[in-house]
C-alpha cells in the first residue's frame, strides 16, 4: 500500500471512527442514565 | 597485573562522543524533574536510566543486564503501560462526563492531531509504522504512546516517550495562545449550565462494562488498553474492592512507573538516540499536540453554534488526555475573560472524554492497521 493511500485511510477512518465510537458511547451513556436514573438514595450512599 | 589496570580503563576507552552528550541530556531531564517539577515521577527515572545506559562497557542492556531484564519483562511484553492504565482508571472520575454525555465528542476532536501528524510524518519520509508511533504522541497519553511505539516501532520508544511526557507537561504553555487565537472574546465568555443531572451509582458501574464491550467489539486490537483503564474504573466505582483499587492507584502504579521510567531511559543510548530523526520526532510531537488543541477548539466552536451558544468553545481544548492539566488550563483561560465563569467541571468532563478518546483513537488505528494487513 502506498504512503498516500495509507495516510488517507488512517486519517479518514481513524478520525471518522473515533468520532463515531465516541458518539456511540455518548448515546449509550444517555441511555444508561435513563435506564438507571439518579435517585436520592445515591446521595445517601455518598455517590454524588 | 597490567590487564587488571586495563579493566579499570575500559569505561573511558569505550566512550563514544554521543555518550557524554546523552549523559548531559539525562542530567537535563533530572533537572527538569527535580528543579522544575515537570513530570518528576517519569523524568527522574528516565533521566537516570539515560545516564546509566550511556556509561559504556557495563552491559546493562545486554542479554542479562538488569535494564534488559526489566525492559523485556514490562516493555517488550507491553505489560507496564497496561498496569499503569489500571491505575489511571482507578484514579479517574468519569462523573462529570456522565453528567453531560454530549461533551464526549470533544474527546474525539482532541485526537485528530494523531492522524494529521501521521500524514505529515509520512510526507517527511518516515516508514508507515514509524509514522504511527510518531502520530501517537498526539494522544497526549504516555502509556498509550509507549504501548503503540514499543509494539510497532521499538527503536523510537525513547524519543516518543520523552516527547509524550515532556509535551504533556507543557500543555499550560502550548494551549493558551491557540485557544485565544481561535476564539472570539464573546465566545470565551460563554457561561455553561452548572445544573446538570448526576449519574446514578448503577449507571457509573455500568459505564466501564458497556464501554469495554462496545469499544472492544468496534476495535478489538485496542482492547488491552480500553479493558485495563475500564477495569480500574470499575473497581473504583463498584466500591467493593477498595483494597485492589487503592493498590492500583498507589503501589502498583508507583512500582510500575519506576520500572517503566528506567527502562525507557535505557533505550536512550547515544549512538541510537542522537540522530536528526529524533529532532524531527520531537518537532512532530509538538505539532501533534498543537493540532489536537486546534481541532478541539474548532470542534468546540462548532458545538457552540449547534447548541445555540450553550457550549463554551474553550472546553474543546480539554478534549485531550492530559488529565487534569488541560481542564485547569481551560478554567484559567475562562476566568481571564469572565471572573465568575465556572468552566472547570465541564472541562474535566471533556478531559476524561479525551482520556477515553485517546485510547479509542489508538484502538481504532491499530484495528485499521490490522485490517489493511500492516500489522
Amino acid at each position: 500500500m502506498s504512503n498516500l493511500t495509507f495516510g488517507l485511510t488512517l486519517m479518514v477512518f481513524g478520525m471518522g471512527g473515533t468520532v463515531l465510537a465516541l458518539a456511540l458511547f455518548s448515546m449509550l451513556m444517555t441511555v444508561l442514565k435513563k435506564l438507571f436514573p439518579f435517585e436520592k438514595e445515591d446521595t445517601k450512599k455518598g455517590n454524588t | 597485573m597490567i590487564d587488571g589496570l586495563l579493566g579499570l580503563t575500559t569505561g573511558f576507552t569505550s566512550l563514544h562522543w554521543s555518550n557524554p552528550v546523552m549523559i548531559a541530556v539525562g542530567g537535563l531531564l533530572l533537572f527538569l524533574g527535580i528543579k522544575k517539577d515537570i513530570e518528576p515521577l517519569l523524568l527522574v527515572p528516565i533521566g537516570f536510566g539515560a545516564i546509566l545506559i550511556n556509561i559504556p562497557a557495563a552491559g546493562l542492556m545486554e542479554e542479562e543486564g538488569f535494564l534488559r531484564v526489566i525492559y523485556n519483562m514490562g516493555i517488550a511484553t507491553e505489560l507496564f503501560p497496561l498496569l499503569i492504565f489500571i491505575g489511571i482508571g482507578a484514579m479517574t472520575d468519569f462523573g462529570p462526563l456522565l453528567e453531560n454525555p454530549k461533551i464526549f465528542l470533544l474527546g474525539a476532536a482532541g485526537q485528530f492531531g494523531i492522524f494529521l501528524t501521521i500524514g505529515l510524518a509520512l510526507l517527511f519520509g518516515f516508514s508507515q509504522l514509524d509514522a504511527v508511533a510518531i502520530g501517537i504522541i498526539g494522544a497526549c497519553d504516555g502509556p498509550t504512546a509507549i504501548y503503540v511505539s514499543s509494539k510497532y516501532a521499538p527503536h523510537l520508544l525513547g524519543a516518543v516517550s520523552v516527547a509524550a511526557y515532556s509535551y504533556m507537561s507543557l500543555v499550560p504553555i502550548i494551549q493558551p495562545p491557540i485557544m485565544r487565537a481561535l476564539t472570539t472574546q464573546k465566545e470565551r465568555t460563554v457561561r455553561m449550565d452548572i445544573e446538570t443531572k448526576p449519574a446514578s451509582k448503577t449507571a457509573r458501574i455500568m459505564f466501564p462494562i458497556v464501554v469495554t464491550i462496545v469499544g472492544g467489539l468496534i476495535a478489538p486490537q485496542g482492547l488491552p488498553l480500553l479493558g485495563t483503564i475500564m477495569l480500574g474504573n470499575l473497581m473504583k466505582e463498584s466500591g467493593v474492592v477498595a483494597r485492589l483499587s487503592k493498590a492500583s492507584e498507589n503501589e502498583i502504579t508507583n512500582v510500575v512507573t519506576l520500572l517503566l521510567g528506567i527502562s525507557i531511559g535505557a533505550t536512550m543510548e547515544g549512538k541510537a538516540f542522537l540522530k536528526f530523526q529524533t529532532l524531527l520526532i520531537l518537532a512532530f510531537g509538538f505539532l501533534a499536540i498543537c493540532l489536537d488543541t486546534v481541532c478541539g477548539v474548532l470542534f468546540g466552536r462548532l458545538m457552540c453554534v449547534m447548541t445555540g451558544g450553550k457550549i463554551n468553545p474553550l472546553i474543546g481544548a480539554a478534549g485531550i488526555s492530559a488529565y487534569p492539566m488541560a481542564a485547569r488550563v481551560v478554567q484559567r483561560e475562562g476566568v481571564k475573560y469572565d471572573k465568575h465563569n465556572f468552566l472547570l467541571m465541564h472541562a474535566v468532563g471533556a478531559n476524561t472524554g479525551g482520556q477515553v478518546g485517546s485510547v479509542m483513537a489508538a484502538a481504532i488505528m491499530l484495528s485499521i492497521l490490522k485490517g489493511i494487513g500492516i500489522i
